[in-house]
């Protein structure tokens, strides 16, 4: 909400400098985003007298003039052509500014000395709204009585301060200059009064003679106020208002619509303007709208409502979008004679999705969807009726239109000062507390502890909300500072969930990886790029119904995608190797249930001199500092997105708790990383089960180990688990390791073949193992090698 | 014979202090006090000393004895120390060339924020709750006192799944659903991703993360508010670090305000950072409204309760000085390697 300070002052006087103002009434919650006097650029500029026009000797387009700006007599050079001697024009003086960083300077113009400028209406910033009758590019040509060697902007009004307000949603009635003089007051410590208004109505008759009113849904509007006006003359409003509606950033139009912006900035209540002469019936109904009814609004569009609209009818024929916007077919123009003023109050929700619906947010319609007081339009409609005869545009008709069921009382709620104060940790007396909510229109009956809250704050409901209209004044900063004393200790500790999560980021952390944020939607089409089957279950999403675009119109059902484009980001950075982890949510509807399921996932993704193993390997240390033992890796050749042969499901006991593998390389290509891409999933929640952070204490071996290394030859389709399974199977209680050290393929092991080599570690903790102990337990394991899996001793 | 052993003694002292290696010493050690050696020799010949002689002579043996064995380990003490000297000085070297590398990950700028958070919260009593990030509209917004009608549930701010059902806008329902499950006293902060409709600019992204905090029990004061968040601006920005509450609105709180706090770069002199201000914005809060207490079965004439948020994206980017908000989310190694 812009604020000219001169308009302010009309209700308020504001005193001392502007910025201190702006922080006092920032701090007592109308908040200011900021200040500035929109000419201020304008330095040097001054009214002058033309006295004398000569042509140019050395230039056909220019002449010389004689300017009188009373202090002197300036000679100027100019290419004017719509001058003429004795008009009053603004002349920029040497070493005067202009908008834009122009500064003028004294100079000779082909040879003739020229001490000024005289300026068009663009040079001063201003358009042909502000001033309709000057020229659109001429020199501006000033009224015939201004007086001259005055500075432009006080002749002009261009000297106002404007302030920006922004008002928070609850406060509708601060949209307006009343609203904020009375907040202004009350922060400035001055009193506040809405000034009565009294009118001549030299019109005939009563408005009751021109038009019938009547609301055919009350629920929609709570009231409509009209007022007749005759002999209207339209023309332009006089500089003043035009002025002040365009500090507040409205366009001028002609006295009357100016009128209605006028008093909508100023009460908060907008209004409309009706062509009498064009309301064939004369019978105002007040109804909604029928389906598919048409009608073509002021801004000259078809607009097709439907019963959930609210319109204004002459007889038949919608004449209006209640609150949102008038029609063509009874617009004030030019020829107006006879108008009809509306102030009406129209149901927020309704007004909102009407404006919503045809794509069409106004002045009106921002307003009305707060929340209007139904006792501010009728003040609104005679304050527009006292302009109109101020400004003298017509003859108002005695008699108010005034149509309602039943206005709401005001609110009566209890008085609890002590409440309040064991509240807000004040110890705030009574009676101030009483004279704050009393400069704030509130009334306080302190007999029976009871305030009637003003209509206009339907904000206010109970002591919390007059809680906060106290203490706004009384000061939020000089509330004192203190720490629930005396109140129950509570336990400031993670949960056993939180505690894993910490230990799988400090794990990923340790081994090297970097932690990503990535976003949580997606596209569609990354399930074709990641080669998913058509009856995938990751094709069944949670789909947003408004994105932002097609590219995030689906909660994501897996994190690949997002890993993957980082990969690619850096990748085509050239960074050579890295590798990520994130810790996020995939969405999955479920059947007939409103949420969807969200599975906490650990993703990784490791490009650049790494293999298979690499992204195994930070599976096994997360599972062993997890405690999570039997952890088993099976090959899996289904997964589409995954290289056939270099892809694992990780298990533990039956339960698949995620997947590592090589990117295929296809999906490579589609997502545009390095084909030797490795990427892992884990189900997190799965891990909170399998985990056993209590970690119990095995004593230290008191005998020493007896280390023997086996290499054996076996087919190339052997798997090491399988080989590793014999081996811990057959070991007995003596055998406590097993690590394979070794694979060699090549001429002297065969074609097909493969050399496994493996250290194993026996021990005994009551005695230290003999040689026939130890040579006994390998014949076994030797064996059973041979016999279940054809391994041949090198 | 007296004179014999001061001799030997002599001669050792003199060839002790020459040797040159390690064999040197082994000769010497050889030369008079192996089986042949010098002393030995001498000392044979002590029985043709006289009863009194023997003593005396026998005494002074000894000493020489000592004597030389002393000086033989001090000769080689010197040498062995000499030689490591000398194996050491060989061993320099270049302490200025680079380290080996060793590749450590780093958390992300949005998990240090919340971390920092966390444990200022932590320590004070408070424990971590969570919720959905795809809400109940009852949760997101109308146990929130936040009405159909109320702009913030337009289609222009929040992403729809079904008319009921929303991405969360803030996490805020995670405190709903905590008041609603919980008996007081309740001390919680909700740390979380949200969603809004926001294009992607240096400034705005459609996925954010925000912490709130809630406190609800018997007797809990605006003055607790404030004395909680001046705990936490300290904490995090530093001991001297002011906070300045100004008035605001938000549906599910009353009195609500905005919190300042004294600008960390300037001290509040106003620079880059607070844009000239001398404060910066950096928390939402107020007193959990009544209708909110009572929309979760807490009556609100027993218990009240303070709640308060802040924009984690904005948290990091003014304490890291990061000044594109899309960089958080592009995930380049070069960006996260700073942290
Ligand atoms: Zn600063």
């Amino acid at each position: 909400m812009k604020v000219p300070i001169s308009w302010l002052a009309d209700y308020v006087k504001i005193e001392g400098n502007i910025k201190d103002y702006s922080d006092m009434m920032t701090m007592s919650g109308s908040k200011v985003e900021g200040y500035e006097k929109p000419f201020h650029e304008i330095t040097n500029v001054v009214t002058g007298k033309i006295t004398e026009i000569t042509s140019h000797p050395d230039a056909d387009k220019l002449v010389i003039t004689k300017v009188d700006v009373k202090t002197d007599l300036l000679q100027v050079v100019t290419g004017a052509k719509n001058i003429s001697i004795g008009d009053i024009i603004p002349i920029a003086l040497h070493n005067s500014t202009l908008p834009n960083g122009v500064v003028i300077t004294k100079g000779k113009l082909r040879g003739v000395e020229s001490n000024g400028m005289m300026c068009s209406i663009a040079e001063l910033n201003l358009t042909k709204n502000d001033f309709p009758l000057a020229s659109e590019d001429g020199i501006f040509i000033l009224p015939k009585d201004t007086k001259l060697g005055v500075d432009i902007k006080e002749i002009l009004g261009l000297d106002d301060t404007v302030v920006e307000f922004e008002i928070t949603s609850n406060r509708p009635d601060c949209l307006s200059i009343i609203g904020l003089a009375r907040e202004s007051a009350v922060t400035i410590g001055k009193k506040f009064e809405l000034p009565n208004i009294s009118l001549l109505e030299k019109g005939k008759g009563t408005a009751k003679d021109y038009i019938n009113v009547t609301i055919e849904d009350y629920e929609l509007c709570k009231r409509y106020t009209g007022k007749v006006i005759t002999d209207v003359i339209i023309k332009q409003s006089p500089l003043w208002m035009r002025k002040r509606l365009r500090d507040a950033g409205v366009r001028p139009i002609n006295n009357i619509v100016d009128i209605t912006n006028y008093v909508m900035l100023e009460y908060g209540q907008p209004m409309h303007a009706f062509d009498l002469n064009y309301l064939k019936e004369k019978n105002i109904v007040i109804r909604r709208a029928k389906e598919n009814e048409i009608i073509h609004t002021l801004d000259d569009q078809k607009r097709i409502l439907n019963t959930q609209n609210l319109v204004i009818a002459d007889g038949d024929k919608a004449i209006a979008v209640a609150g949102v916007m008038g029609g063509a077919n009874s617009e004030v123009n030019n020829d107006t004679t006879k108008i009809l003023f509306e102030s009406a109050n129209f149901d927020g929700v309704s007004v909102r999705l009407t404006a919503k619906q045809l794509g069409l947010r106004t002045e009106s319609s921002a307003r009305f969807e707060k929340g209007l007081d139904p006792y501010n339009a009728n003040k609104a409609l005679l304050r527009a009726c006292e302009l109109v005869e101020k400004l003298d545009a017509g003859k108002v008709v005695p008699g108010i239109i005034d149509c309602y069921k039943e206005l709401p009382a005001k609110k009566i709620v209890p008085f609890r000062p002590k409440k309040m104060n064991e509240f807000l940790g004040t110890s705030i007396k009574e009676q101030t507390m009483i004279d704050i909510l009393t400069s704030l229109d509130f009334e306080v009956d302190k007999g029976k502890m009871e305030i009637a809250i003003p209509t206009f704050r339907s904000d206010v409901e109970a002591w919390a909300d007059i809680s906060e209209e106290v203490v706004r004044f009384y000061g939020y900063n000089n509330i004192k500072a203190s720490l629930q004393s005396g109140n129950r200790a509570t336990q400031g500790i993670k949960t056993y969930e939180q505690r894993i999560r910490d230990t799988i980021r400090e794990s990923m952390l340790a081994m090297g990886l970097m932690e990503i944020y990535t976003y949580s939607f997606t596209s569609r089409k990354v399930f074709d790029k990641l080669l998913l089957k058509d009856d995938s279950k990751l094709r069944e999403t949670v789909v947003i119904t408004n994105p932002l675009g097609e590219d995030f119109s689906i909660m994501r059902t897996t994190t690949i995608p997002e890993m993957l484009q980082v990969i690619s980001h850096n990748y085509n950075r050239r960074i050579a190797k890295a590798s990520f982890f994130e810790t996020s949510n995939t969405y999955h509807p479920i059947k007939n249930e409103k949420l969807p399921l969200e599975k906490n996932i650990l993703t990784m993704g490791l490009y650049g001199d790494y293999n298979f193993y690499s992204i195994k390997g930070i599976i096994e240390k997360l599972a062993d500092t997890l405690g999570i033992t039997d952890v088993r890796f099976v090959a899996d050749s289904n997964n589409p997105s995954y290289h056939p042969g270099r892809c694992a499901q990780i298990k533990v006991n039956e339960d698949v708790i995620g997947t590592i593998g090589e990117i295929h390389p296809d999906v490579a290509d589609n997502f545009e990383v390095p084909k030797r891409s490795y990427i892992g999933e884990l189900d997190i929640e799965k891990l909170y089960k399998l985990t056993s952070v209590l970690k119990s204490y095995k004593g230290l071996p008191k005998y020493p180990e007896v280390d023997r290394d086996l290499a054996m030859v076996v087919d190339e389709s052997v798997l090491a688990y399988d080989i590793e399974q014999v081996i811990k199977s057959n070991g007995g209680d003596l055998l406590q390791n097993v690590t394979l050290f070794d694979v060699y393929r090549g001429e002297q092991v065969g074609e097909n073949k493969k050399s496994m080599a493996y250290a194993l570690s026996f021990r005994a903790n009551d005695r230290t193992l003999t040689d026939e102990e130890v040579n006994k337990a390998v014949k076994e394991i030797l064996s059973k090698l041979d016999s279940e899996i054809g391994a041949i001793l090198r | 014979m007296e004179q014999q052993l001061k001799d030997i003694l002599h001669q050792v002292k003199l060839l002790a202090s020459d040797v040159k290696s390690l064999q040197d010493i082994e000769q010497l050690r050889v030369k008079f006090l192996g089986k042949k050696g010098e002393l030995t020799v001498v000392l044979r010949g002590m029985g043709a000393l006289s009863k009194e002689e023997r003593p005396i002579i026998g005494k002074l043996a000894n000493e020489v004895r000592t004597d030389i064995e002393r000086l033989i380990k001090h000769a080689n003490d010197e040498l062995v120390s000499i030689e490591k000297g000398i194996k050491l000085k060989k061993e320099k070297l270049d302490v200025t060339m680079p380290g080996q590398t060793y590749e450590i990950g780093k958390k992300h700028p949005l998990t240090l924020v919340i971390e920092e958070v966390e444990n200022v919260f932590l320590g004070l009593g408070y424990q971590i709750a969570e919720g959905p990030e795809v809400e109940l509209v009852k949760y997101n917004f109308e146990a929130l006192n936040i009405h159909e009608g109320h702009p913030a549930r337009d289609e222009q701010d929040t992403f729809y799944i079904k008319p009921d059902v929303v991405l969360r806008t803030q996490t805020s329902p995670v405190q709903i659903r905590v008041m609603e499950n919980k008996k007081p006293p309740i001390k919680i902060i909700c740390p979380g991703r949200v969603y809004r409709s926001d294009a992607v600019d240096a400034t705005h992204s459609p996925v954010f993360h925000q912490i709130e905090g809630l406190v609800v029990d018997k007797g809990i004061t605006m003055g607790d508010l404030r004395g909680t968040l001046e705990v936490f601006a300290k904490s995090m920005f530093g001991e001297d670090t002011n906070i300045r509450f100004r008035p605001h609105h938000f549906p599910f709180t009353e009195p609500s305000a905005e919190v300042d706090v004294s600008c960390w770069n300037c001290n509040g002199e106003g620079c880059k950072v607070c844009k000239g201000e001398g404060w910066v914005e950096i928390l939402g809060a107020g007193m959990v409204h009544p209708k909110v207490l009572k929309n979760c079965g807490i009556d609100p004439e027993i218990y009240s309760g303070f709640a308060f948020g802040l924009g984690v994206e904005r948290t990091a980017m003014g304490r890291f000085g990061i000044d594109d908000l899309r960089l958080l989310y592009e995930n380049d190694v070069r960006f996260l390697k700073q942290f």
